[in-house]
């Protein structure tokens, strides 16, 4: 009989070897006359034990990790396939503290199933969020979303079935749905790994958004910095389309909907929605301004649904579970769970996805186990390139989005990077303004000419210029009240919570 | 000449796609390594652009090129989440290794090396990408020195 494992082709996995331990686990059990079976899965996003393989034993999934090519021999040797002993084991999987303790909802396939499998898709509950959508009108189908409290995932938090019902309630000879997959934020991953992981629930998630909107064409404008994602996604695409979960008669019922993967070209600002839509038009993405709204006046001027990956992926469990079992996890107005990302100098990295409701600190030590470098954790940056640096005084803040608005923070799209006290904060500072200069869609002159200014302040600051802070805050002010979009408006967080959390990497240079 | 006919086809594959240009673009540069200035008055009378509006766009995405690339192109991630664990002492690294700057490409045609913004391993940096699809975590000088070296030995 054959022995099943299952390693990652998670693209963060095989950046850290899955491929040469596959490679090697096949020449190993070939030479012993091993009967052994590989299976690719998604990762399991514990990403300081990658490659982690897990070996299907009588007694469940047992994991080995971090495992190097160079382990398989003494694997095999210590009795790997019947879950044997070694230095390398961790253990039955799904025992492991950090997945024990977390709430999988929207990645909860992710890891598990061989991504592009549409009988393992099947078997964990796949498609039956769009079987009961089928059967409701399109207004039961936004009531659900709304009921559910679900929030776009992208960063906004804007409240996904008003969105949806906006739509539903314009009439136009076409409406479309768009997946926004850019996730060009530093210190994120959870959008790459369910494209990568699980991409069915994506392409499920925006059928059912179809259904709920009456849109029958769909895009998802993925970065072009995922060359792994674009391959799953047109995999599944076409897969779907076999199996009557995309395409002309949705599982036969008649109802049409047509999906297709285009590739974004590296501008961090095509993120923004509007720039997104720009950008799938054919044009350079330069923000839109809003009013119209695309729920109104969106792709090719007809009303459009743009979500996140994550807000999609959430979809088809809310409907297959019902709006009461989402909304019953959380805190506060932050409902469901939300795929934190631990980054950046930190012990144990990876994905954690958990209600809202616990702490900056539990997340980074419970979870992270602290620094990577063993020194002490200095500041963390929450939210993307455009969020604020947290001290340690602000780590007790709740995971929630109404909580860090208090502190002048954001939660975004979950990612967290931390630095221990090695970090220059000036220099991060200094940073946040070039990247907005380099990243800029060149619209408003706050944000082109702003950012570049900001550079030089921040120059001139640490040659010890007098009076370069308070010009650093007018400047911030001009960004945060004078931007078209939140590029130019939010560069301020991390710029000021740099200068009013850690003054002393500022004034120093200050006499 | 060669090239024109193979964005010939291109545009022709393409053409009456919605929003056409970002995925013909692609695809030239998929399989010419850049997108070459003579390429422009064919795209633009296909589309039914201006030639300026093409050029537009082809400047306006980091990720399109406009002139050929070094044999491989090597992308090291300078954003944040790489910073904290030391991408920057990598990045001059890289460039004294290579004697080039970032977007620019080796003296010997070996290596284009671009800055990029995250990869999306953000729990296991410093990240670099080579070519489209080989990615190398947890880079250090002493790690890159032998992928370069790798590299270079190869045809
Ligand atoms: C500069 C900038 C970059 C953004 N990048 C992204 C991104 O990469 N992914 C994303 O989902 N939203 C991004 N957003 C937010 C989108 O504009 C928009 O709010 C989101 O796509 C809406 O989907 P959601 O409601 O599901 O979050 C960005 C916004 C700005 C201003
Ligand atoms: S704030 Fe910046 S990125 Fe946003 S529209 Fe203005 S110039 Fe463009
Ligand atoms: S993000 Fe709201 S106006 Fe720009
Ligand atoms: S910041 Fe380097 S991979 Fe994300």
């Amino acid at each position: 009989m054959s022995t099943t494992f299952y390693i990652p082709c998670d693209s963060t996995a095989l950046a850290l070897g899955a491929d040469a331990v596959a490679r090697s686990l096949v020449a190993e059990s070939a030479q012993r006359q091993l009967d052994v079976t590989i299976v690719r899965n998604g990762s399991r996003g514990l990403f300081w034990l990658e490659p982690m393989i897990e070996v299907v034993t009588p007694g469940g999934r047992i994991a080995y990790g971090p495992v190097a090519a160079t382990d398989i021999p003494s694997l095999l040797d210590a009795g790997l396939l019947t879950g044997g002993a070694h230095a390398l084991c961790l253990g039955p999987v799904e025992d492991i503290p950090y997945l024990k303790r977390q709430q999988r909802i929207s990645l909860r396939r992710v890891g598990v199933i061989d991504p592009l499998s549409v009988e393992d898709y099947l078997a964990h509950g796949g498609t039956l969020g769009l079987r009961r959508a089928l059967d409701m009108t399109a207004a039961e189908i936004v009531k659900e979303v709304t009921d559910s409290g679900l929030r776009g995932r992208g960063g906004a938090a804007f409240p996904t079935g008003i969105k949806w019902n906006t739509v539903l309630n314009a009439s136009a000879p076409q409406k479309y749905i768009v997946c926004n997959a850019d996730e060009g934020d530093s210190g994120t991953f959870s959008d790459r790994m369910l494209m990568e992981g699980d991409p069915f629930q994506l392409i499920e998630g925006m059928a059912i958004a179809a259904l709920a909107v009456g849109a029958t064409q769909g895009y998802i404008y993925v970065r072009s910095e995922y060359p792994h994602a674009i391959v799953a996604l047109n995999t599944a695409v076409v897969k779907a389309t076999q199996n009557g979960w995309l395409g002309d008669s949705l599982l036969g019922t008649g109802k049409r909907f047509h999906l297709e993967v285009r590739k974004a070209a590296g501008a961090y600002v095509c993120g923004e929605e509007t720039a997104l839509l720009e950008s799938l038009e054919g044009r350079r993405g330069i923000v839109r301004a809003k009013p119209p709204l695309p729920a109104i006046s969106g792709l090719f001027g007809q009303p459009t649904v743009i979500n996140n990956v994550i807000t999609f992926a959430s979809v088809p469990d809310i409907l297959a579970q019902g709006a009461a079992a989402y909304q019953s996890f959380g805190s506060g107005r932050s409902r469901g769970t939300l795929p934190f990302q631990l980054t950046g100098n930190i012990k144990q990295g990876g994905l954690v996805e958990v209600p809202f409701g616990l702490t900056l600190r539990e997340l980074l030590y419970d979870f992270g186990g602290g620094s990577l470098s063993g020194r002490p954790l200095r500041a963390v940056q929450v939210g993307g390139p455009l969020g604020a640096y947290m001290p340690e005084s602000q780590f007790d803040t709740v995971l929630d989005y109404e909580a860090f608005a208090a502190v002048n923070a954001v939660l975004g799209h979950g990612g967290i990077v931390a630095f221990d006290d090695t970090v220059d904060m000036l220099k991060q500072a200094r940073y946040a303004m070039e990247f907005c200069a380099i990243e800029s869609c060149g619209k408003c002159t706050p944000c082109r000419i702003g950012s570049t200014r900001g550079v030089e302040v921040i120059d001139r600051l640490k040659a010890d210029q007098p009076g370069q802070i308070e010009l650093l805050r007018d400047l911030c002010d001009t960004l945060q009240n004078g931007s078209l979009c939140a590029m130019g408006s939010m560069t301020p967080y991390p710029v000021l919570s740099a200068l009013n959390h850690f003054p002393e990497d500022f004034s120093r240079r200050q006499t | 000449m060669e090239n024109l006919s193979t964005i010939e086809r291109i545009l022709a594959a393409k053409q009456s796609l919605p929003g056409a240009l970002l995925p013909i673009l692609h695809d030239i540069q998929d399989a010419l390594g850049y997108i070459p200035p003579d390429a422009v008055p064919s795209i633009a009378r296909a589309l039914n652009l201006s030639r300026a509006e093409v050029h537009g766009v082809i400047t306006y995405y980091h990720y399109f090129r406009q002139t050929p690339p070094g044999r491989h192109v090597v992308r090291v991630c300078r954003a944040e989440a790489c910073q904290s664990v030391g991408c920057e002492a990598l990045a001059t690294h890289v460039q004294s290794a290579l004697a080039c700057e970032f977007h620019a490409t080796s003296a010997d045609g070996d290596v284009t090396l671009e800055a990029v913004y995250c990869l999306g391993h953000c729990a296991v940096g410093p990240n670099i990408q080579i070519d489209e699809t080989t990615l190398h975590a947890r880079m250090t000088p002493e790690k890159f020195d032998r992928l370069l070296a790798e590299l270079r030995s190869k045809p």
